[in-house]
């Protein structure tokens, strides 16, 4: 095998080598004790790392292939959380699943179902609206979709659901007695993780991923090429959302599903990991996932108060400067000089796909623009 | 009756303050072609700034009602000019994602600065006036005539003043517009000015209903706007002005009515939804289009 065939069979599984990683460092630490809920990295911040891998690589669908954005990503999120936890509950109460491995495989299953039909609802204003008014349709859809929930109470009196939620905008919990997954949640949230890597990254390779990539690329030359636009914009956004919501259900297991925590800035919590990692790039939404989980995670517990939002600063000074960096006209000149061709080469993800070409034809764009 | 006149006026004067708010993104829409998701957080930055005045330093609200439109008119030109300017040229995505960054930026520095903790801005003491059998507030009344002469103001600058020449000029073709001499840089600068002065404004009225103020005070309704600019159509300024009203009656009279008002933001936001898939371009569309 010469030198680019192994480099395209090392492209194709770094994505899982890093997963796989992962849980071979912490799953032998984990049942040999050493790693536990007060040790350096705790079990929750690896169930947390795990679907957040699953949530930024579903928004990347949309944002970073699909090249439209997505500010209701929380949304959809919500929607899987609240039907996954509501059904685990359910299983287990009337006793129709009692292991707890299946039942949370059928709660992500349907969660993801639901938030897919909620994808395919949203997806289909998608179809009329260009970018910045489709980036507004999502944000009001995220926030629709908590304005509701956060009204919606199901406390029967009796029955499996008997008191399940009685005050919606502090949500609900599941525990032992309410069917949450009883094994150890976070080796199964990344083995999902990686089934889910498996099919975006297989999606994104197949002529249907070509399709979508050449939507982002030029609209107007991929529609001329005979790309049904409408099928594929609705396709991406209904599946990216059908993630979102199996990430949810892994939630409910793991956390309080509660109107707080679904808000707009989850939504942008998971875009600042896409725009980190490099649109378009998975490698580098697995990356920043971890990282930006890990540190966030040690930072919650040294900032409290109002320093807490030094967090939320510094995201923001993240994405300011990631984009100017990444496509400001005038710094055309600078990303030749540093050549990220080379360095995303070497280190993917973080700048993303941008090669050579691509800047010279930004410039050129550019200076028509302006003269 | 009077119960439903009086949220029909309450619904104006809610709506007068979107419309205010609804102008910037409008004029900054149709100008620069980009969406300022940073706009309604000058709406907090203006509330905060009165806050300093009236709160901190117990001074008059009138001269608050001016360092809340300074700052906010500074402000504005810094963000275009630093984050903003950059990035003219590049694709939507990446400023759209920018100003995203800017909006978040502001507020935690607002939190960082003054707390998460709301605090109190206490401006005028309103009384109510009684007209034909129904009383009203005030600064219902004040909100609506301001926000009228705005409206008023705005046309008349834009179609008489080389300014507002100027901005028709590069919003119909930036190129062009250059090629006739027009400075594009200072024009899009200005635009911004305007907007955020009057995003002063709504936050200063904002203030008269509720005086409480928290770093996410502009968030929901800079959102509330931006859905009120796309209704009227966006870069029409009747347009926005209509959008505005349409959307504040809506909302008073969902709040009014018992089993809604939990809803009302959701019913709010479905209205976009259906006016953009009824009329994609909005209310005001294309043929009659103001265009800034």
């Amino acid at each position: 095998m010469n030198k680019t065939g192994l480099n395209k069979v090392f492209k194709n599984y770094i994505n899982y080598l890093i997963i796989v990683a992962i849980m071979l460092v912490t799953i032998p630490l984990y049942f040999g004790g050493i790693l536990n809920d007060s040790s350096f990295v705790t079990p929750n911040m690896l169930t947390q790392m795990a679907f957040t891998i699953i949530l930024v690589m579903s928004l990347n669908m949309v944002v970073g292939f699909l090249g439209e954005l997505s500010l209701g990503h929380a949304g959809f999120m919500y929607v899987g959380a609240y039907v996954g936890g509501i059904l685990c509950c359910y299983l287990y109460k009337s006793g129709l699943v009692v292991q707890s491995t299946h039942r949370l495989i059928i709660c992500m299953l349907i969660g993801g179902l639901a938030a897919a039909i909620f994808g395919f609802i949203i997806g289909l204003p998608a179809l009329r609206l260009r970018g910045d008014y489709l980036a507004i349709v999502t944000l009001a859809f995220g926030e629709i979709v908590r304005g509701i929930l956060k009204n919606t109470k199901i406390d029967p009196a009796e029955g499996p659901l008997a008191g399940l939620i009685k005050n919606p905008a502090t949500g609900f919990s599941l525990n032992s007695s309410k069917g949450k997954f009883d094994g150890d949640l976070f080796i199964f949230a990344f083995i999902v993780a990686i089934v889910v890597l498996f099919c975006i990254q297989n999606l994104m390779k197949s002529k249907h991923g070509r399709a979508i990539q050449a939507i982002k690329d030029n609209e107007i030359a991929a529609r001329t090429m005979g790309v049904n636009i409408t099928y594929y914009k609705l396709i991406t956004f209904t599946i990216a959302a059908f993630f979102a919501g199996v990430a949810g259900a892994l939630f409910a297991n793991y956390s309080v599903v509660s109107y707080a925590q679904f808000s707009y800035n989850y939504s942008i919590e998971i875009l600042v990991m896409v725009v980190l990692g490099g649109m378009g790039s998975l490698t580098g939404s697995i990356i920043s996932s971890v990282l930006l989980v890990f540190i966030n995670t040690k930072l919650q517990a040294v900032l409290t108060g109002d320093l807490a939002s030094l967090k939320y600063l510094v995201y923001a000074l993240i994405l300011i400067f990631m984009m100017i960096l990444h496509s400001a006209p005038k710094l055309a000149g600078l990303r030749e000089k540093l050549n990220w061709g080379y360095v995303s080469g070497k280190i993917k993800g973080i700048f993303g796909k941008k090669t050579k070409n691509v800047s010279i034809v930004e410039t050129e764009v550019s200076s028509n623009e302006e003269n | 009756m009077s119960e439903i006149i009086s949220t029909i006026i309450n619904g104006l004067s809610q709506g007068g303050v979107y419309a205010l708010i609804a102008l910037g993104y409008t004029m900054v829409y149709g100008i620069a072609k980009m969406l300022n998701f940073a706009h309604g957080d000058i709406i907090m930055v203006g509330s905060y700034a009165a806050f300093v005045v009236v709160g901190m330093m117990s001074s008059s609200p009138f001269l608050a009602i001016f360092i809340a439109v300074v700052v906010c008119t500074a402000l504005g030109i810094l963000v275009e000019r630093l984050a903003y300017r950059p990035l003219r040229g590049a694709p939507s995505l990446s400023v759209l994602i920018t100003a995203i960054g800017v909006s978040y930026l502001l507020q935690s520095l607002a939190q960082i600065i003054f707390g998460a903790t709301p605090v109190m801005v206490p401006m005028f003491d309103f009384k109510f006036v009684d007209i034909g059998g129904i009383s009203i507030k005030i600064q219902s009344l004040i909100t609506l005539a301001v926000c009228a002469v705005v409206i008023v103001l705005l046309l008349f600058v834009i179609k008489k003043t080389k300014v507002g020449r100027a901005m028709v000029a590069v919003s119909e073709d930036r190129g062009a517009a250059q090629l006739m001499g027009v400075n594009v840089n200072r024009t899009i600068a200005i635009t911004f000015a305007i907007g955020s002065a009057l995003a002063a404004l709504a936050g200063i009225f904002s203030l008269f209903v509720s005086p409480v103020t928290s770093p996410t005070f502009g968030a929901l309704p800079g959102i509330k706007a931006f859905v009120a600019a796309v209704i009227g159509g966006i870069g029409s300024i009747p347009g926005a002005a209509i959008g505005g009203i349409i959307l504040g009656v809506v909302e008073q009279f969902a709040l009014s009515v018992p089993f809604l008002s939990p809803y009302a933001d959701a019913i709010v936001f479905s209205i976009l939804i259906v006016v953009l898939l009824v009329r994609p371009t909005g209310i005001l569309g294309k043929k009659q289009r103001e265009k800034v």
